[in-house]
């Protein structure tokens, strides 16, 4: 599978305002891409615009030889999944239906195996039988995190793009550096891409392949971690007083604010 | 595993549900008890009673309560609200100002479609306001309080407006009206049950078709559409299917509070959220609920006869009320 999600050219805007203002990108299977970017510059926009679910209001996504418009939807749903920020339920749902619900754009049969299987690498599995109501916020988001992949789940493991708004948002240490570890690793089957919107610089640099700086809208820094997080760059950027350090024997920026 | 529990569950229901149906065929002013009906002969005044007045009356109980609980079960779950219901929200009465215009407006149809009429100006009515609740909720995002808001707004308006339609009628309209609003199952003939379950039975099954999307939307509808679901165009159908739901329901049995509401909630909690396995339930129960309480309508002030809608509506108050203090109480934890 040689598809690739790209933008072309993308614009979106609200009202007067120009949220997205022409971006492009590409995003290759098999790589980690991270999505930075200071408060408003338009990250969650530009995710819902390469997710489909916005339309741009000039330029395009294609995903493989079609644009993402022309996608019938179950075809699509098998190939691209999205894990937002915050999702609530009304009624009460055990967690493993939660689960359960990200093989809907499959045919039945082997879902109670692959809900078994992603629950168990994102590690919600003792949280199975939990009501999905009663789950600190952590907690949802693993579920929610091995849902979006259940949606992917091939039998080799997952296929496709995964786009995901702030994914370690409400995790603990451990959860963030093992949910990271997880999606960086099955992306080394060259078949699985993910984008990910993240706030935590640091968390950024330590796993992904590219970095994509977002600012008004407008892509203004792309590359390697250490490439992209200089201090210069993060300095213009981001307003802050901050100093960046390269430990020893890694290529993997860690950014320090200044007292 | 699960779904054997859960078709046991139903396989329960069903046959609860078939002894209902005999039982409320037996008892009523006049007994018919299996074995009086065994020993008399087709011709008899008994089996005459049984098959024009008790069986149709029994059918159309059981046809309006499948048709009021799914219609409340599927306004929860696209409302993602436990207290939506056609009533609380002003879609029966929306309905029910409808069938009033129809009765009192003078209109000379061909009989044919005069049969058909309360029926279709009950499904408009109930539309139209389904429609105007659900622009509603998107605005409001979904908040309870503007939305039941709303839905006594409808409610006072249509009432006002039945009202005006009262006093413009004639007697024997003003009759039909009031006995109408208060909701009872009287009206229960073979022709009008025939069109009932016409228009409830597909409604039912082609809900039911859609459950699994119901499911799906329960995550929100942005991780809905993520997952593959048309999800305006499921709401626009499930939409369409409930007030079919309700407005038929409503055109023949007046209006009859609180099924839509209690039996989803009640069956949520035996059969958990899977709407694959609560709207089968909620159409199960609800039949066996409006069966019991049109039962005990028809018998307990022999030989006169109460109409069931404020019979549930008198047990279903407290009940409402008695969620809210839950509620209100979780809300406090």
């Amino acid at each position: 599978m040689s598809e690739q999600l790209q933008a072309r050219g993308l614009r979106f805007c609200r009202g007067t305002r120009t949220l997205i203002d022409d971006v492009s990108l590409t995003l290759p299977p098999g790589e980690m891409v991270a999505l930075i970017g200071p408060n408003g510059a338009g990250k969650s926009t530009l995710l819902r615009l390469l997710t489909g679910f916005l339309h741009a209001d000039a330029g395009e996504c294609w995903l493989g030889d079609r644009p993402l418009a022309a996608w019938p939807r179950e075809p699509l749903a098998q190939r691209r999944a999205v894990m937002r920020q915050q999702n609530s339920v009304t009624f009460p749902l055990p967690a493993a239906d939660v689960v359960a619900m990200g093989r809907a754009p499959w045919p039945a049969g082997n879902c109670q195996a692959v809900v078994q299987e992603v629950m168990q690498l994102t590690g919600s599995a003792p949280l199975a039988q939990r009501d999905y109501r009663s789950l600190s916020g952590g907690e949802q988001q693993r579920v929610q995190l091995a849902r979006v992949l259940a949606q992917l789940w091939h039998d080799d493991g997952p296929r496709g793009w995964l786009l995901l708004d702030e994914p370690t948002s409400a995790l603990d240490l451990y959860w963030q550096q093992s949910t990271l570890r997880l999606l960086h690793q099955l992306t080394r089957n060259g078949r699985f891409s993910v984008c990910a919107v993240l706030h935590d610089l640091n968390l950024a640099s330590l796993w992904s392949d590219r970095v994509l700086l977002l600012h008004h809208g407008q892509l203004v820094a792309q590359g390697a971690p250490h490439a992209v997080m200089t201090e210069p760059i993060l300095t213009r950027w981001y307003q802050a007083d901050l100093q960046v350090v390269t430990p020893p024997a890694q290529d993997r920026p860690q950014i320090q604010l200044r007292p | 595993m699960i779904n054997r529990l859960m078709m046991r569950w139903l396989m329960l229901m069903s046959i609860s549900m078939l002894v209902c149906m005999l039982l409320a065929a037996n008892l009523g002013a006049m007994p018919l008890s299996l074995r009086t009906l065994w020993q008399a002969p087709l011709s008899d005044l008994a089996w005459q009673i049984w098959l024009t007045i008790r069986l149709p009356r029994v059918l159309l109980a059981v046809l309006t309560g499948m048709a009021l609980a799914v219609s409340g079960a599927v306004m929860q779950g696209l409302f993602r609200n436990p207290l939506a219901d056609p009533g609380l929200l002003g879609i029966s009465s929306g309905a029910g100002l409808a069938v009033a215009l129809s009765v009192v407006l003078p209109v000379s149809l061909p009989p044919l479609l005069a049969l058909w009429l309360p029926s279709l100006a009950a499904f408009a009515g109930s539309l139209v306001v389904t429609l105007l609740i659900f622009s509603f909720s998107r605005l409001a995002q979904g908040q309870l309080a503007r939305l039941l808001l709303v839905g006594i707004a409808i409610n006072a308006l249509c009432g006002a407006a039945v009202g005006v339609l009262s006093w413009l009628s004639n007697d024997q309209q003003l009759r039909q009206l009031s006995l109408w609003g208060m909701g009872s199952l009287t009206g229960a003939q073979w022709p009008s049950l025939l069109v009932c379950a016409l228009l409830i039975v597909p409604a039912l099954l082609l809900v039911q078709t859609r459950a699994r999307r119901l499911n799906l939307l329960q995550l929100g509808e942005e991780d809905a559409h993520y997952m593959g679901v048309d999800v305006k165009r499921t709401q626009r159908q499930l939409l369409v299917l409930s007030a079919l739901l309700v407005g038929t329901a409503v055109a023949v049995s007046g209006i009859i509070g609180f099924v839509g509401l209690v039996v989803p909630h009640v069956m949520r909690f035996c059969l958990g959220s899977d709407h694959r396995w609560l709207l089968p339930g909620a159409a199960l129960a609800g039949a066996i609920l409006l069966l019991l309480a049109d039962t005990l309508a028809r018998t307990v002030v022999i030989p006169a006869e109460m109409p069931v809608g404020l019979l549930t509506s008198l047990l279903g108050g407290p009940w409402f009320l008695w969620q809210i203090l839950r509620q209100q109480r979780g809300l406090n934890e």
